[in-house]
Formats: C-alpha cells, structure tokens, sequence
C-alpha cells in the first residue's frame, strides 16, 4: 500500500452559487464521496482546503502575490488516501464531485524520503 | 436470614468497591491484595456475624468500623507502616490509635476516580483494564467475570494477576494525573468504559441479568466523571448519552433466553422513554467546545435510532455520521454500517457499487449486507452472499437470521 496525493484543481469564477439545497446537495456529494473512501479504510487524511490569499516566493526573493485566484487552475485544497497503485488510486479519483464545475483532481504518488 | 443472604450481595459490591478503593490508596497499588483481603474479610465477618446475630442497625457503618479496625491492625502489625505513614506519626505512638481512615462521601469518590485512572492505564491491555474494572471499581466476582467474557475463572484469575503485576513494575500510583497528563489519560478511561459497555451490552452470554448489570456499572463510572468538575468534559457527557440510548433498548433487545431481537422486531413500547430523554440531555451537554469525539457521532447516530419511524432525514443524517466517524476512526463495522445508511438514504444501487468496494470477504456480516442490498435486485446474488454468510457466522443467533434471510428469498 503506497500514498497519494490528490490536488484539486478549480475555476473559482466558474463555480456558480447555487440555492442553499444545491450548495447542500454539492456538500453532500463531497461528505458521500470521502466517506466512501474512508469506508475502504483508505483514508489517510481528509486534508483541507486551501486560502484564497497566498505568496509565491520566486528567484532573487521575489515575491508575488500568489496564487491568482483568476487563473483557471488555481489549488483549492488536497486530500490524501492510500491505495495499492496509481491506478487504483486514480480510479478512487473519479468519483470525485469537482469535475462538474469543469475542476480537475491530479493524483501524485507520495515518495517517502 | 433470608433477608440476610439477600442484603449481603447487593452490599457486597457496592460498598466493597468503595472500601477497597480507600484502602487501596492508602497502601498503595503495589499491595492492592491487601486493600481487596481486607474488604473480603470484612464481608466474609458480615456473613458469618449477621447470619447468627441477625442484622445490625446500620450495616453499612458495622462494615466500615471493620474495615478500619482491620486496616489498624493490619498497618500496626507491618513494616508497611514504616514506609506507608508520615514519618512523625512513628515518634508518636498515641497518634497511630487515633490514624483516621477516612471513609467520607467525598474521600470514596476520590478514591474512586483516582482507581479508575490508575485502572485504565496504558500500560495494561484492555482486556485487562475492563477485567480489573469489573474486579475493582464494580466489585464483581471472579465467577461473575468469567460469566461474562464467556471463558473460566482461571483464564480471569491470570489476567488479573499479570494486569496486577504490571502496574507494580511500572510503580503506577493512586492519583489525578497532571494537568498535562489528564487528556490523554481520560481518553484511555472513555475508551475502557465504551469497551466494558459494548461487554455487556453484546455479549453472547446467557446471564442477560449479568449482562445488563456490567452495562449498569459502566454507565455508573461514567457518571463518577460527570460529578467532578476536571473530568466533566464534553467527551463524557458525549459517552454518557450513548449509553443511555443503547440502554433504553434493554428490555426489547433481549427475550428471556438471551437471544437478540432485531431492532425492527423490537416492540417499542419496551423502549425506555426515560432514559431516552436523559441520552438527549446529556447529548445537549456535550454538544459544546471544539473537540469532537467519536462518542459524539455515535451518540448522534444512537439518538436517531431512538426514531423507529424510516424518514429521509433519519437515514440522511445517520450517512452524514458515519462519514464522519469513519474519518475519524475507521472500523469494519461502521463501514458496513455506514454503507447500509447509504442504501436507505441514496438507493440500493449505489449501495451496491459502494459495498463492492469493502472486501471484507472474511466477515460473515459483509455477507449478510450484501445478501440484504442485493434482494430483490438480484437474487442469485442475494442467495451466494447469504450462504456465504451463513458459512462464516459463528453464533446460533447469526445463523438462525441468515437461514432465514434465505428461505425468504424463495426459489427463484
């Protein structure tokens, strides 16, 4: 059993704002969705999501207001799991709720140091 | 007499547990036999005393002015007394006549708390723990013990001895831990007293008396928790209320030979509505503070089984609780549970997808789950999943359900 990284990935001008049935319903899709994982004992760590206001520290210490909200693939938050494979891993990804609002989960093997 | 032989038992355990734990802190836990021969021969004088002079007026103070003359003699007679007492109390002989044992409500209570954390340490496994917490903190008999984990006095007799040994090795004291300590060593006492609960409350014995009282005695200590103010903690009232709800099904969960009912053939009007309501109470109590625990879930999952009545927010809420709690600490059981919520809140067929998924091929339970979600979908299925289950079950019970579950599939 290896872990796996899974970063999600989403347009945050995208995401409409729903009623609060929908916004519960889009909750509910995600608590379903972890569960699921937990379920198989593959869970590691729900993880968290991620501030929209952050640096980025480039070359020659600069630094620039990061990580753009605007851009479409701004990191939302991340979530780890353990699985056999990549594969496995990646097929536990697609149940994943974020695909609707056009969001994207990558999924990184973790390699212990 | 008769009134006699029936008043004793019931002193016996509660007041035996309470001399023992004042005893046992003023010896120390390395002479835990001492406290515990002390209080055996208080009552065994009670037996022999009261069975040909007939019941005293206070029975419960005679015992306790035993007790102490008996811990008098014993501390005068012995080196232990040296070590055990201030030193100054040596030079002064009149002070040892007047040597208190202090056997106020207030002191037994701490006594009490003070066992229970040195009771449930880490440093013993749990079987012990809840052995040596029945043996104890509760009072119980060794016959009484076996009974109740199904196996023989020797096997308990062992246990117990080892459990002793150990803490002696590890010089474990009768005391409050730290302030730093307190969290982690309250978590190993919840874990035990859930542990004893689930004893009682899921054993396969036939002692359905026993059983009930074990459970009794967990919820008791729990309460010793809530009664004093550094171990009130949300987590506690948390335990308290799920016991309470489990509680309230005793009467309809067992019939007289001790064989289970299934909750949807519980009549419930058997269903204690009185400790219902206190599961509420104590539930509210613990609904503060940041710090969820995993009895918060499973108390708000037992508070929705107190509904009978299948509606789309029981089942909803009941998924949402396992998700959660299986984050938190994952087990076959809730997996499975939780899967079986999923079915009444999000339809069999992604049940079904979702109980694929779990592998637990060696768990007759699993089985049974999956002969239930696959009824009425695909009987074939359904009948290999309930064989398979059959196969694995181990209680008569099990097997009498599954049978059944079978033979109501018909022969398609």
């Amino acid at each position: 059993m290896k872990e796996f990284l899974f970063v999600f990935r989403n347009d945050y001008q995208a995401v409409p704002k729903g009623s609060p049935e929908e916004m519960q319903a889009e909750t509910k899709k995600w608590m379903d969705w972890i569960g699921g994982i937990a379920a198989q004992n593959k869970l590691v760590d729900r993880g968290n999501r991620l501030g929209s206001e952050g640096n980025t520290v480039k070359p020659g210490n600069v630094i620039t207001d990061g990580p753009f909200m605007e851009i479409k693939e701004a990191i939302g938050g991340y979530t780890l799991v353990r699985a056999e494979s990549l594969e496995e891993a990646t097929e536990m990804a697609k149940g994943c709720p974020i695909f609707k609002n056009g969001g994207s989960v990558e999924v990184r093997a973790i390699n212990p140091m | 007499m008769e009134q006699t032989e029936e008043l004793i038992p019931h002193l016996f355990r509660t007041e035996y547990r309470k001399l023992t734990a004042v005893l046992t802190k003023i010896f120390g836990l390395e002479h835990i036999e001492i406290a515990e021969d002390i209080s055996s021969d208080t009552f065994l004088m009670a037996s022999e005393t009261w069975g040909i002079k007939g019941l005293p007026e206070n029975p419960v103070a005679w015992l306790y002015t035993v007790a102490k003359n008996k811990a008098k003699d014993y501390l005068k007679r012995n080196t232990l007394f040296d070590q055990k007492i201030t030193p100054h109390l040596q030079n002064n002989s009149s002070e040892i006549q007047e040597f208190e044992i202090d056997l106020s409500e207030q002191n037994i209570t701490d006594c009490q708390l003070q066992m229970m954390f040195a009771v449930c340490h880490p440093t013993i496994s749990s079987e012990a723990q809840i052995s040596l917490s029945l043996r104890v903190l509760c009072g119980f008999g060794i016959d009484e013990i076996a009974n109740a984990f199904l196996t023989n006095k020797e096997v308990i007799n062992k246990r117990l001895f080892r459990a002793k040994e150990k803490l002696r090795m590890e010089q474990v004291k009768i005391e409050f831990p730290s302030q730093g300590a307190i969290e982690d060593r309250l978590e190993m006492v919840l874990r035990t007293l859930y542990l004893l609960f689930n004893e009682g409350y899921y054993s396969a014995g036939k002692d359905v008396t026993l059983r009930k009282e074990v459970c009794l005695e967990a919820m008791r200590l729990t309460n010793l928790l809530l009664e004093n103010k550094t171990t009130n903690k949300p987590a506690v009232n948390a335990l308290i209320s799920l016991m309470c709800f489990h509680a309230s099904r005793f009467e309809a969960r067992v019939n007289v030979n001790g064989e289970t009912i299934l909750y949807q053939n519980q009549n419930e009007n058997l269903w204690n509505e009185e400790l219902i309501t206190q599961g509420e109470c104590f539930l509210n109590q613990a609904s503060v503070g940041d710090k969820l625990s995993k009895y918060h879930l499973e108390a708000g999952i037992a508070y929705w089984h107190t509904h009978k009545q299948d509606t789309a927010e029981k089942w909803e809420s009941i998924l949402q609780l396992y998700n959660k709690l299986l984050q938190l600490e994952y087990s076959p059981i809730a997996a499975l549970n939780r899967t079986y919520a999923l079915s009444k809140a999000n339809g069999k067929n992604e049940a079904i997808i979702e109980a694929e998924k779990l592998n637990l091929n060696d768990n007759h339970l699993y089985h049974a789950l999956l002969g239930n979600l696959y009824t009425g979908i695909d009987n074939s299925k359904a009948r290999f999943h309930f064989q398979n289950a059959l196969k694995l079950a181990k209680s008569k019970a099990d097997k009498t359900i599954i049978s059944k579950n079978i033979s109501d599939l018909g022969s398609d």
